[in-house]
């Protein structure tokens, strides 16, 4: 089916200078007993952007109106933990398109390129360098080209190339999906089952 | 021919495409689903108009989100009801095997697909689940994926994936008393962060591994995500064909000696190169209990919190963040501090040998006044088996109750939460901030430190009883 296609696109950035953010903080499980794919970025981090009594925790950095965007800044291995696909629902629900870190857990990249969105690697140290820039200057802009493969921070100068597997690249470029390409396959599957027989 | 490693045997005999600059395309032998990751996928399935494609390779279970009393009641909470309604309805809808919520095999997915012998030597396997590592104890490439990954494997019976980087783990040596493999893993993953193991599949090796039980043998492998791996596994042998030849798939066919004949080849090749390798000693390991708010902050029950010297700014500012949602300060030691619950159970030390390890230690004393404590069963098989094997009067007469099978506390979906502030020790996998409930503070540990803190009421050594 097809996604939102992503490619070229610039935007202002949310900074949030942690690391190991696993999914259990992303969406907390009790906000897993839903049967559609939407909603969840109304408790996206939840925990840490709401009390227990449901009010806004002033100093977490979703609740500052100075930061807002497409893209999230994030500490290494982001997204570790729970294999829970909510995770990317409540993040791209929420409004992101692209997460920028040093480092993702596996699952969660699977996820995100599953579902559109672009888990996007820069080095560590770069990592942190936007996320200082951004939090000095909200306003800060940053231009992204999946087809180039291209950061760029247009105020600073900076620009950067990042990895992304080319099949991968496609499919966010065109909205594909990666079930359709498997759907396709159904019948050279079907061969492979009877080239090894005995399956069950 | 040349040298392969277990895991790339496994994996290239299920590729059926590779795609050129992109994933491979892998054939799955097993399927497992629960009622949280699945609903999704059916949906997806259903608005593309079309069924799932191998019905008989999928097995469900509820597990995630049911409560552990009164199961026999329908479930109190209206979103939990409705997603094991849903999976039930889906389940009937595409002809898929249900162990449910009060069906003799039920239980938490990682649990009964290992002891009915649906998960053997060889095969590739998933779960829209993190811990489906929990089956590489079998020898299988096995791995937990995302909902739109469980929608392909649904359809298709195949998934895309980018081939992992492997890993090889040997530990050597003997365990010292009370160290059991929970310890070992906790030891591993402390060592190694809790991102360390990133985009690596793991083979653990050596003679500490081999001397272990098919049940210890899960915990390490279940554990393997907690470093980031994709998955881990161990080469099958004696133990793990004694254990598959017991179970309720073998007893209804007579298919267990030419299975036994392709499993022998199911070993790393003598030679055969890893990305990365590790090498452990058994002896340098002690009881282990985690500190902060990720599965690495770990450090052995009798040693002190680590000191900041030496810290860069960003590694302090994360540690002071996990130690002050804990209550703990630098340098304080864990031995002797009060807690409030004790949680045995999970995928990870939910099996009988769980429950025996705890009742070793609890037999003949008595819970502490100031604990409350979970004890939940893997599956109905294991609950089950505490009764057969009169553990449950040992437990009752220490003073403590046994609740029903499924995940309970480990990720407290169910009424099962840890209060806020609180602390308990936990045998389950994970103590990130608020996985047991908001605000719980979760303490990772073997099934005898639990027990002995159940037992004291204090963080407490194992190796004391
Ligand atoms: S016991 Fe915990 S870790 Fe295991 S399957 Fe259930 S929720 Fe996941």
């Amino acid at each position: 089916m097809a996604k939102e296609k992503l490619n070229i696109f610039e935007s202002t950035c949310v900074p949030l200078p942690l690391e190991n953010v696993d999914t259990d903080q992303i969406i907390p499980a009790r906000f897993l007993s839903s049967t559609s794919r939407e909603g969840f970025g109304n408790n996206l981090f939840r925990d840490w952007r709401f009390d227990q009594e449901g009010r806004a925790v002033q100093d977490f950095i979703l609740n500052n109106r100075k930061y807002s965007g497409k893209i999230l800044v994030a500490g290494k291995n982001f997204g570790c933990g729970s294999s829970r696909e909510h995770a990317v629902w409540a993040v791209y629900d929420y409004g992101f398109r692209v997460v920028i870190s040093s480092f993702f857990a596996d699952i969660f990249r699977n996820n995100a390129l599953n579902n559109g969105l672009l888990p996007l690697i820069l080095p560590d140290d770069e990592v942190k360098g936007l996320i200082a820039l951004v939090t000095a200057a909200p306003e800060t802009i940053v231009k992204i080209s999946v087809q180039e493969r291209k950061v760029e921070i247009p105020s600073s100068g900076k620009s950067f190339t990042f990895e992304i597997n080319p099949y991968k690249q496609e499919c966010l470029i065109h909205g594909l999906d990666d079930i359709d390409y498997l759907i396709n396959m159904r019948s050279r599957i079907a061969d492979y089952e009877k080239k090894r027989g005995g399956l069950g | 021919m040349s040298s392969k490693t277990l895991f790339d045997k496994i994996w290239d005999a299920h590729r059926v495409h590779s795609i050129d600059d992109g994933p491979d395309v892998l054939y799955i032998d097993r399927h497992y689903i629960h009622e949280v990751t699945s609903p999704q996928a059916f949906r997806g399935l259903d608005e593309r108009g079309i069924t799932v494609f191998r019905p008989s390779l999928t097995l469900a279970t509820a597990d995630h989100n049911t409560p552990t009393r009164d199961q026999h009641l329908p479930i109190r909470e209206e979103l939990s009801r409705m997603q094991v309604d849903k999976l039930r309805e889906n389940c009937s809808r595409h002809g898929i095997e249900l162990f449910g919520l009060n069906h003799n095999y039920n239980g938490i997915v990682h649990v009964i697909g290992t002891e009915l012998g649906y998960t053997r030597p060889g095969m590739t396997i998933v779960c829209g689940d993190s811990h489906t590592s929990t089956h590489g104890a079998f020898g299988t490439v096995a791995f937990g994926i995302g909902t739109s990954e469980v929608e392909m494997v649904l359809a298709t019976q195949c998934i895309l994936q980018t081939r992992p980087k492997t890993m090889r783990i040997t530990v050597d040596g003997a365990l010292g008393k009370a160290v059991t493999s929970k310890d070992i893993i906790m030891h591993i993953i402390s060592l190694l962060t809790t991102g360390g193991a990133t985009g690596y599949f793991v083979e653990y090796s050596g003679s500490a591994i081999r001397a272990l039980s098919m049940e210890s043998r899960m915990t390490i492998c279940n554990m393997s995500i907690e470093m980031g791996a994709r998955g881990g596994l161990i080469a099958p042998d004696k133990t793990t064909f004694s254990y598959l030849k017991n179970t309720k798939y073998y007893s209804g066919n007579n298919a267990f000696d030419d299975d036994l004949k392709s499993w022998k080849d199911l070993i790393t090749d003598p030679g055969a190169s890893f990305d990365k390798e590790i090498a452990i000693n058994a002896e340098s390991i002690r009881p282990m209990i985690t500190y902060g708010t990720n599965p690495g902050m770990a450090i052995a029950v009798d040693a002190p919190l680590p000191d900041t010297e030496g810290m860069n700014s960003q590694d302090r500012d994360n540690y002071i963040k996990a130690l002050s949602y804990m209550g703990f300060s630098p340098g304080i030691k864990l031995d002797g501090h009060p807690i409030d619950y004790v949680f045995l159970g999970s995928c990870t030390n939910g099996r009988i040998e769980d429950f025996r390890a705890f009742a070793s230690v609890v037999k003949g004393r008595k819970k502490a006044e100031n604990v409350t404590a979970l004890l939940v069963p893997g599956s109905r098989l294991v609950e089950e088996q505490v009764k057969k094997e009169g553990l449950l009067e040992i437990l009752r007469d220490a003073g403590f109750e046994l609740r029903q099978p499924g995940c309970s506390s480990c990720l407290a979906m169910n009424e099962d939460k840890i209060p806020a502030g609180k602390y308990a020790v936990s045998t389950s996998n994970r103590n990130f901030e608020g996985r047991q409930g908001p605000g719980a503070r979760t303490l990772l540990a073997s099934p005898l430190t639990a027990a002995a803190s159940a037992v004291t009421g204090r963080i407490t050594d194992p190796r004391l009883f």
